[in-house]
Parts: structure tokens; C-alpha cells; sequence
């Protein structure tokens, strides 16, 4: 069904970049040269064909570090977004088709916690939680939630009016028919783009977090944790941690650009409706 | 001025006062969901539980959380946001340089920014399709994906640490001369004009791209008006709303960004003050720093709420 | 002759050619002909009426005169000569100098195309001013007596109004005056009436007819609707996709039509429906029926019965505001009325759509105006059709893809068209799989919610026939909800005209349509344009004697 021709350029290079930085988190053990704590040389020894990226603040692996980073941002980023999207997504939707007070009551709540900005209110909680990977999930997927409820509650409000689901309802239909048969194969198109956003989002509130020291702890790394440790680099004029600032923007460029192109087939595919 | 539009802002600002309050408790209790508590926090893991006790009395932990919450919003209302636990300092006093700070690097920062995004979004418009345009929304898209940090280590990594031209530590101090202050303040407040530039603009374009496919537009043109006379006479009026709008929404994203940025260049404002304390598990001034970033941040909502309604002409001129 | 006829020719378009390039989803841009070496004459003073289906390109060739195109249209051939010189040569200074001044143009929906933002006056004037042409006290005097002439209400203050504190009939008529207040030589209507209510619109069309008469100027009248054109204008143009079809005398044109099309466009409300008695005993009644929506005072019906026989049709006709789609809402239980109860076979249907059981739902089904939008896009056709007889008869597999072509047929499209989605049909066929699935569930009624009114006339007509072979075949009611009483005329048994939320006037057919009338019946139904030259003045004589019998 998809031709890979007709894939635009900027998309089928977003698909493998992404696919590279995914492969790269997988089969993070096989592929780094080194271990992740393993110290093998100077500080920040510069780039050679020993250590392609060099070495770090404590003498470490770049390359290793920042494959194994991959594979920690990755990780949490992805359970990040499952969880606000699967939290957003059924509250919304639920909101959406049952109205009323549950949905007055939903739509209020999120109107209050969209009132501050994420990263306060993140910060506001995390100086009391305890720092580990299970907070950071949680704290970063029911933030983020807010705003998938907001655009899966919009996108099924606009279809629950369509003429076609009230024909479903005069037909006698229940409300399993109507969410799973008439609302969501039209909503899944726009949520899915949005899912691409959100994980990219998911992974710059992550990276900044560590990066203000307040994500994964050391001595695991994810890139802006790596970021923060090499800092103090950049006044001597040592790049390190401009790498793995340069991986986030990376990843997140490639991921924009494949749910760019996922977001146009969509409103083509709306054109096609009338 | 007529009455409707009075008294759909004095609503909006009522509401927004209850929207703080409303978020005033959600902060409360956001700093109340832990387990153990700040007389543990202050203390340690090793404290014995007599002392403990005696902090949790000193504190008024043991009255019931609602009791806290008023004697803080208390507190807070009458301008005593109580004392740092760490350095035990009153954080009212503390705050006020740095939050002026803040508000400087801010101004300046937005003083750039804005205009620049309005101008580069009415040449997208202009030249829409063509390759300014792509160009503009090709960095737009890239700059949104960037993490402050990147944005903020690159331009200290060339400006201060290559070239050398501007400091890559923003030290200020009181009483600092006003040209050697902006010359502290160039890179971090670059790095902020780049973090919400790119945004800003798309939702200019937006915003005057919508009101230019409008049908008056088009009436417009038919009746021999010059382009710049269409967009001058028939699309601005119609696009200040949503472009104070799209200014407003943007300097609240601001507020997030300068957490960040004061971070990377060590600028005493509150950003940094913020981080600095929740990293110290300093729940008071936590709690009365994350009260005025949300109360700014809602404030500007509020003011492009206003913005909107003002610039309707059905409000203006009901029926 | 050829001499005369040459110097009081005001524009002479020559084998105009218009493209534009579209973008289809998933393809390369493609470029389509939109006017195919179409060459028209106007004279000085003159109306031509451009007619045609959607697609017919009738504005594209209004807008060419001023030498615009919408949204990447562009002329690629021909000659547009405006008092002697081709337009198209003067370039954008050219085409800037001209609108306005030469050429003004009156927009289907004058709502939208006023600024919000400033008052009538400014914009009624301002193009006046932009050329130069006179000064702003001229203007603005000028601009009075043209709403005057347009018979708008308070013509010396209207003008210091915004456009949403003005009327939709109103805004129209300003609309007009704006665009001749430049005096300009030439003014394209673009369908200036299409979009108000028929009793509204007489009174704009008569205020556009004196106007153009008493000032002399020439315009394009477009609009797909022959009745209406034939009142205003000198000559018809009959376009369809793109291409001239027949261009003559507007008495020619109506009264003896050359192509099969214009007469097919002429014919197009002929159908022949004798109405029958109604039968002994109503199967559907709505008794006292009051209701509003959401907790408002603002009644929607109000006290409101009809009955409705087997197999008849039941035309609820009113306009924009009169509570007949709440009727229907009120019926299906969408909207629970607040007093009053339909019985079905003699025994009261619940209210609430929720209470009430299958097989009550399966005799009433619903039939909406926008055929694009009462279809799941990503279902296919057979899915559509199929789900009636799956829901209410458990009819599945090779047995209901058997009655799936059975319905297809009888709506006139192969069984080919099972596996096909809603958005690769046209218009026509998208309304027809509507029937077909409200068919399916064999019922004894069907609401058909303004059926016909978003479709081109032909294709309406289509629909229309078609409803009436299937009620004979299927022996089903129908309750049409409709706003066109020419479409009424030829479907219904029986009549409810409604206004306000009451209904004014009900009965058989034959009934409600012979004299005396109550007064609203009256003024809707002499509102309805005629095929027939004068038959605008003559409504108008009309009603200025009745109201001076008041």
C-alpha cells in the first residue's frame, strides 16, 4: 500500500534516522565499543580513530556513552508517551462521546493544570518526589496528558456532530459501535501525527530535566544528563557537550519530519472527504 | 468603550483570579504528594525522631494541610512568602533582585524577538510558497526541535569561547552600568530570542494567512486597492487580535525557557533560584517561585484575552 | 448596423481560456482547463445572465472581466476587451486602475465580504475615493441616495453601522450600492441572492433590477438558477463545464430552447405527481407537539400537528428559522419534546431516542441534506448499505451482499459500487446511497432533511424521481422537509407551511395551494420566482396592492 517512491525526501530521511537511532537503543551492548562506566583514557581526550567521539568529564567513552544514552532517553521518552497518550486519549475520547458532568469536571481539571506552564509544575513536584526512573515516567506522562485530552477531545467532538454518527444513533447503535466503528478510524489519522510531536516533546522535558540535574541520576546518563556533565568543557573550548545536545536535536528534527508528512497525508486524506 | 466589553474583562480578570487561587492549591498540594516530609527532608535520613518532632512542631506540620494552605496563601497575599529552609532567608527579599533580573533579561529578550517574528511571518506571508517561505518554516521547524541548552552552549561555544567577544557567564551585580549589563546579557538573551522566535513567527503567518484568504480580502483587491493598501487598511485590523494573541501566548512560553537559559549562563534570576531550591528540596521557596512564574504566565493569557476581546468589533459595537 | 452595434459594445470577450493547477492528494499537481475558448459581447447598459451547473465556470469568467483569478486560477488564452482595449494587457497596474472604477463586483455572501472591522459608509465609498473620482461628501451623498434607491431602512444613518449590526438582506442590498457608487460601466453579480431566504430575496432581486435600470449600467448576472436570471436580465448564457451551450435572447432561452441541455435546465421542476386522497387513518401522528433547545424559553415548535398516511408524502416547507428540521428532530427523538406526543400505529413513541426500542427505530429513518457528511468516510459503500440489514434483520454474508446489489439497483448504480468509499462518488450517487440505506431497513417512514437543496437542479431532479418510484414500489412515507416550493409542488400529498415555529397552513396539496391564502402563505408562495419574463414586477405589483388593501 505505501510506495517508498512516493515517500517525500525530508520524510525517508526522518524514517531512517529515526530507525537508526532506535536500532542504536536496542542493540546498545553489541554495537558500543566500550562499557557504559568504563573508564579508558584521559578527560576529554579529543576525537581520534580510537575513540570517534573522545572521551568525556571522567575519562569515558563518548560513543559508548551516547549509544547507551540512546537507549535511556529512548526508553523513557517512549513509556513517557504511551503513558500520556493512552491516559489523554481515553479520558478525551470517553469526555467527548459522554459529555456532561464528566466531561465539565475532566475538561476544568486539565484547564487548571495547562494554566502552568509544564516545566514549573514539573519542577514544583519533583522537589518533593523522590528522584528515580518510575517518577520521571510518571510525572512526564501525566503532565504531558493534558494535552493529548485536549486534541483527542476536540477531534472526537468534531466528529461526534458529523451527520454519519447520528445516523448511527437514530440506526439504534451503542456506544461501542460508535467509538470503535464511526469516531476513531476517523480520529486515528491526526492522533497519530500527534503522537510523533508528543515524543518529541517527551524527549526535550526529559533531556531538560537532567540537563537542570533533576532526571536520571548519575552514574546513568540519558543525553541532557550527558550534557550537564560535560558542560564545563565548553569554557576551555571542548565541544563534548554539544554532542549528544546535538543527537537530541537530531532525533527530534527526524521525528518532525516524518509526523510532518504523516500530518499532510492526513489533511489530503480530509480533502478527499469534502 | 461600552459596557459589554467592560464587563466581559472585568469576567475574564475575575476569572483569572480564580484560575490563580485555583492554582495556588494545586501547587500547595503539589508539594504534599511525597512520602515523609519536609522536617525529613531538612534533616536527613539519619535524624533521630525526637528532633524531627520538635522541627515538625516548629513548622506547624502537624495541623491538618488545609489549615498550611491558608496560613501560606495567608502569607503570600500580605507579601510574607516565608523563609528558605535551607539558607533561612526570608524569600521575599531574596526574590526581588532576581526577579528583576529576570524581567530585564525577558524585556530585552522579547524587545528583540517580537518584532523580528512579526516581520519575518508578514514575509512568509508575502512570499508564501516560495523559498523565503520554505526557508522560514524549514528553520522554524528545526529551532523548534532544538533543546534550549543546544541553542544556548552553541552560542557560547562560538561567542564567548572561540571569538570571545560576548562573556559566556552572565554575571550582573547592582548598580552595574546599564551598557555593561546588556553587553552580560547578549548571549542569554540570543539564546531566548531563538527559543521562541521560531514559534512566534509560524503562528504569525498563520494568523495573517488566515485573515488574508478572508472574503473582505478579496473585496479588497476587486475594488483596485494596491497590496499594501489591502493589507494596511483591510487585513491588519482584522489580525492585530490574533498576532497580540500569538505575542502573548509566546512570552509565556518565554518563562519556561528562561529556566533554562539562566541555568546555562549563570544569571542570577529565578529560574535559577528555582532549580537551584528544588534541587535543595526547599519546599517554601519552591512553592512561592512556581506561584509567580504560573500568576506571570497567567497574567499574559489574560492580557491577550483582553487583547481579543477589545480588538472584536461585534464587542465593540454590539447590536 | 455592424458599425452601431461595434461603438455600444461595452466588453467583448474572445475565446477565453482559464486554467488552474490542483493538487491531488498523493499525485503530482496537475493542470485543468477550467474555460474552454468561450467569447461573449455584452453592450452598454445591458444584463447577461451567466447560468450553469457547479463547475459550469460561470464566476470564473464573471471574476476574468476584472481581470482576477481565485486562488492559482489564471487566464491562458483569449482577449478580454473592456471599452476597447484587452485588459489583460495592462498588467497589475492595469487590472488595479480598472476594478473598482470600471468594473465592480457583488459577492454571493455580502457577510463575509464586508471588513468587520469598518463601518458600511467607509467601505461603501472607498473605492470611490481610492480612483479619485469624487470627493468624500460627493460620495457619500451619492452613496445615500443609493441606499434609497435600494429602499434600505434609515438610508442616512445606515451607513455609520458595522456590517454585523446589518441584515443579511440588507448587507446585500449595501453591498450593491457599494458597488455602484463608482459608477462604473460594468457591476458582475455573482449569485447576489442565492443565499437568502426566498421572500427576502424578491425584494433584493427588484431593488438590483430598478437599480440597474436607473443607472444604466451593464452587468454579468450569475447564478444557477434560470428563474431568478430571467427576471433581471436581457440575454442568457448557458454554460456547462466550461464550454458555451446556448447563448440567446432571454425569451429565446426559456420559452424555446435549442440544446437538449437548456431545455432539460428549463423543464427541470416539470414532474408530474397527482396527489393522493389521503387514507382513513394517519400511521404517524404528532399532536400539540412544543419544544426548545437546552433549557431556553425560546420555543423552536410551538403547538404544532400533523398526520401523516401510509405511503404518502407529507412536505413541511418554510424558511431559514421556521422550525421544520426541529419537526423532524422533535420526531426522531433526537430533540424530546417538551409537550405534546407522537403516536406511531396508535400507540405513543417515547420521546427520548434512548427509550425507545429497535424495531420503532427501524421505521423511522432519515435521509440529511449533506450527503458527504452522513456517510463514514472510511466505510465503504457495501459497509453503509450492509449495517441496516445487519442491525435490524441479522443479515449477513453472501445473503446480505445479495440484498446490498438488489438496493444498489434499485437506486440505479451497479453492484460495482459496493467496494467503493463515499468520497469517490459525485454529489448524486452520495445521496442515492443514502436512500439506499434507509431503504434497507424497510421502514415505514423516511425523513428526507432538505435532500435536494445542496445538489445542481438536474441532479436534484434525478433524486426526486427517483423517491417517487421508490414510495410506489416500497409503499413508503415520506415526511420532506424542504424550503423550495417548486420541489414541494411536485413530490407532496399534503402540505404544512410553517413560520416561526407554527404551522400557518395545512392540508392536501391541492388544498393548501388554492386561494384565499393566509397572508404569509401568500407572500411565500408569490416569492417564489417563475419561469416567466415580468414576473418579478408583476409579484411586486402585487404585493404593494395588498399591503396598500391593508
Amino acid at each position: 500500500m505505501l510506495d517508498i517512491k512516493r515517500i517525500p525526501i525530508p520524510a525517508l530521511i526522518g524514517i531512517v534516522l529515526t530507525s537508526l537511532f532506535v536500532l542504536a537503543a536496542i542493540f546498545a551492548p553489541f554495537i558500543a565499543p566500550h562499557g557504559n562506566g568504563e573508564i579508558i583514557g584521559d578527560v576529554w581526550e579529543p576525537m581520534s580513530s580510537a575513540h570517534w567521539l573522545g572521551t568525556d568529564n571522567l575519562g569515558r567513552d563518548l560513543l559508548s556513552r551516547m549509544i547507551y544514552g540512546a537507549r535511556i532517553t529512548l526508553f523513557i521518552a517512549v513509556l513517557a508517551t504511551a503513558l500520556s497518550f493512552s491516559l489523554g486519549a481515553i479520558l478525551g475520547f470517553s469526555a467527548a462521546v459522554f459529555g456532561g458532568w464528566y466531561d465539565t469536571l475532566l475538561s476544568r481539571l486539565v484547564d487548571l493544570l495547562m494554566s502552568i506552564p509544564t516545566l514549573i509544575m514539573g519542577l514544583v513536584v519533583l522537589s518533593v518526589l523522590p528522584t528515580n526512573l518510575v517518577t520521571l515516567i510518571l510525572v512526564m506522562g501525566i503532565l504531558d496528558s493534558t494535552r493529548v485530552y485536549r486534541l483527542s477531545r476536540a477531534v472526537a467532538v468534531d466528529i461526534n456532530v458529523m451527520d454519519y454518527v447520528e445516523a448511527a444513533k437514530l440506526r439504534g447503535e451503542g456506544s461501542g459501535w460508535i467509538i470503535f466503528r464511526e469516531i476513531l478510524p476517523n480520529a486515528l489519522s491526526p492522533l497519530v501525527s500527534e503522537l510523533g510531536l508528543r515524543f518529541i516533546y517527551a524527549v526535550l522535558f526529559l533531556s531538560t530535566l537532567s540537563f537542570l540535574g533533576l532526571g536520571v541520576q548519575p552514574p546513568d546518563a540519558d543525553w541532557g544528563g550527558m550534557v550537564k556533565e560535560n558542560k564545563d568543557g565548553i569554557v576551555f573550548g571542548i565541544g563534548a557537550a554539544l554532542i549528544p545536545a546535538a543527537a537530541i536535536a537530531m532525533l527530534a528534527i527526524s521525528v518532525n519530519l516524518v509526523a510532518d508528512w504523516v500530518l499532510n497525508r492526513t489533511t489530503s486524506l480530509k480533502g478527499g472527504r469534502g | 468603550m461600552s459596557s459589554p466589553i467592560l464587563k466581559l474583562i472585568a469576567q475574564r480578570i475575575a476569572l483569572g483570579i480564580v484560575l490563580l487561587l485555583a492554582v495556588s492549591v494545586l501547587i500547595f498540594a503539589g508539594t504534599q504528594i511525597l512520602p515523609g516530609d519536609v522536617a525529613q527532608a531538612i534533616l536527613g535520613q539519619s535524624a533521630t525522631p525526637v528532633s524531627l518532632a520538635n522541627l515538625r512542631e516548629q513548622l506547624g506540620l502537624n495541623d491538618p494541610a488545609y489549615l498550611r494552605y491558608f496560613r501560606w496563601l495567608g502569607g503570600v497575599v500580605t507579601g510574607d512568602l516565608g523563609t528558605a529552609m535551607s539558607s533561612g532567608q526570608d524569600i521575599a527579599t531574596s526574590i526581588s533582585g532576581r526577579l528583576w533580573n529576570t524581567l530585564f533579561l525577558a524585556f530585552w529578550a522579547a524587545v528583540v524577538a517580537v518584532p523580528l517574528a512579526i516581520i519575518l511571518g508578514l514575509i512568509a506571508v508575502r512570499y508564501r510558497n516560495g523559498w523565503v517561505d520554505k526557508l522560514i518554516s524549514g528553520l522554524a521547524l528545526a529551532s523548534t526541535s532544538f533543546p534550549e541548552f543546544f541553542i544556548g552552549y552553541v552560542l557560547v561555544y562560538f561567542f564567548a569561547v572561540k571569538w570571545q567577544i560576548f562573556p559566556g557567564i552572565s554575571t550582573v551585580y547592582e548598580g552595574m552600568p546599564f551598557l555593561e549589563r546588556m553587553q552580560a546579557i547578549a548571549l542569554p538573551a540570543t539564546a531566548l530570542t531563538l527559543v521562541v522566535l521560531a514559534h512566534m513567527m509560524r503562528m504569525t503567518r498563520a494568523a495573517i494567512l488566515n485573515v488574508m484568504q478572508s472574503a473582505y480580502v478579496e473585496t479588497a483587491e476587486l475594488k483596485g486597492l494596491s497590496a499594501f493598501n489591502v493589507i494596511r487598511r483591510h487585513a491588519f485590523p482584522n489580525a492585530i487580535a490574533p498576532i497580540i494573541n500569538v505575542v502573548m501566548l509566546n512570552l509565556a512560553y518565554l518563562i519556561v525557557g528562561v529556566v533554562v537559559v539562566e541555568v546555562i549562563f549563570v544569571y542570577p534570576g529565578m529560574g535559577q533560584y528555582l532549580v537551584d531550591h528544588v534541587t535543595k528540596r526547599d519546599v517554601p521557596v519552591v512553592q512561592a517561585v512556581g506561584l509567580i512564574f504560573a500568576a506571570v504566565y497567567i497574567s499574559l493569557n489574560i492580557i491577550a484575552d483582553i487583547a481579543a476581546i477589545v480588538a472584536n468589533p461585534r464587542l465593540r459595537h454590539p447590536k | 448596423m455592424a458599425d452601431q452595434q461595434k461603438k455600444s459594445v461595452l466588453l467583448d470577450i474572445r475565446n477565453l481560456r482559464i486554467e488552474a493547477t490542483v493538487y491531488p492528494p498523493g499525485e503530482p499537481p496537475k493542470n485543468i482547463v477550467l474555460v474552454h475558448d468561450v467569447s461573449l459581447t455584452l453592450e452598454k447598459g445591458k444584463v447577461l445572465g451567466l447560468i450553469g451547473e457547479s463547475g459550469a465556470g460561470k464566476s470564473t469568467i464573471g471574476l476574468s472581466s476584472m481581470g482576477y483569478g481565485r486562488g492559482g486560477v489564471r487566464i491562458t488564452g483569449g482577449e478580454v476587451i473592456l471599452n476597447g482595449r484587452d485588459i489583460l494587457k495592462g498588467g497589475k497596474e492595469g487590472f488595479r486602475k480598472l476594478r473598482g472604477r470600471e468594473v465592480c463586483y457583488v459577492a454571493q455572501s455580502a457577510a463575509a465580504a464586508f471588513n468587520p472591522a469598518h463601518k458600511l459608509m467607509d467601505q461603501v465609498v472607498e473605492a470611490t475615493l481610492l480612483h479619485g473620482t469624487a470627493t468624500r461628501a460627493e460620495a457619500e451623498k451619492r452613496a445615500v441616495a443609493l441606499f434609497k434607491k435600494l429602499s434600505l431602512p434609515n438610508p442616512e444613518t445606515i451607513g455609520e453601522r458595522f456590517p454585523h449590526q446589518v441584515s443579511g438582506g440588507q448587507l446585500q442590498r449595501v453591498m450593491t450600492a457599494m458597488a455602484l457608487c463608482s459608477e462604473p460601466d460594468l457591476i458582475v453579480f455573482d449569485e447576489p441572492t442565492t443565499a437568502l431566504d426566498v421572500t427576502t430575496q424578491i425584494d433584493v432581486l427588484a431593488a438590483i433590477k430598478d437599480a440597474i435600470r436607473d443607472t444604466h449600467v451593464a452587468a454579468l448576472y450569475i447564478t444557477h438558477d434560470l428563474a431568478v436570471v430571467a427576471q433581471v436580465s436581457d440575454e442568457i448564457m448557458v454554460l456547462r463545464h466550461g464550454r458555451l451551450v446556448e447563448w440567446g435572447g432571454t425569451r429565446q432561452i426559456i420559452k424555446e430552447p435549442r440544446q437538449e441541455y437548456t431545455n432539460a435546465l428549463v423543464s427541470v421542476h416539470e414532474i408530474e405527481h397527482h396527489e393522493q386522497k389521503p387514507g382513513t387513518t394517519p400511521f404517524l401522528s404528532v399532536k400539540n407537539v412544543t419544544a426548545a433547545y437546552g433549557r431556553s424559553h425560546i420555543k423552536v415548535l410551538k403547538n404544532v400537528s400533523v398526520d401523516i398516511y401510509p405511503g404518502q408524502t407529507l412536505a413541511v416547507v418554510g424558511e431559514s428559522g421556521s422550525g421544520k428540521s426541529t419537526l423532524a428532530r422533535a420526531i426522531t427523538g433526537l430533540l424530546p419534546p417538551e409537550e405534546g406526543t407522537v403516536t406511531f400505529d396508535g400507540r405513543p413513541l417515547a420521546n427520548r431516542l434512548a427509550d425507545r426500542p429497535k424495531e420503532d427505530l427501524r421505521q423511522l429513518q432519515m435521509i440529511y441534506q449533506m450527503a458527504d457528511v452522513a456517510m463514514n468516510p472510511r466505510q465503504t459503500v457495501g459497509t453503509i448499505i450492509g449495517r441496516p440489514l445487519e442491525f435490524y434483520f441479522g443479515i449477513r454474508g453472501r445473503e446480505r451482499d445479495k440484498r446490498v446489489a438488489e438496493l444498489l439497483d434499485k437506486i440505479e448504480m451497479g453492484k460495482g459500487f459496493s467496494d467503493r468509499y463515499p468520497a469517490e462518488l459525485s454529489g448524486g450517487q452520495k445521496q442515492r446511497v443514502c436512500i439506499a440505506r434507509s431503504l434497507a431497513a424497510k421502514p415505514k417512514l423516511i425523513i428526507c432533511d432538505e435532500v435536494t437543496s445542496a445538489l445542481d437542479p438536474l441532479v436534484a431532479n434525478g433524486i426526486l424521481k427517483l423517491l417517487l418510484e421508490l414510495q410506489k414500489e416500497e409503499n413508503v412515507a415520506y415526511l420532506f422537509i424542504t424550503h423550495d416550493l417548486a420541489t414541494v409542488k411536485s413530490i407532496a400529498d399534503s402540505i404544512a407551511v410553517m413560520y416561526r415555529g407554527e404551522v400557518v397552513r395545512y392540508g392536501a396539496k391541492s388544498k393548501v395551494l388554492t386561494p384565499p391564502f393566509d397572508a404569509y402563505t401568500d407572500l411565500l408562495l408569490s416569492s417564489v420566482p417563475e419561469m416567466e419574463i415580468g414576473w418579478l414586477e408583476k409579484a411586486i405589483k402585487g404585493r404593494r396592492m395588498a399591503s396598500a388593501g391593508n
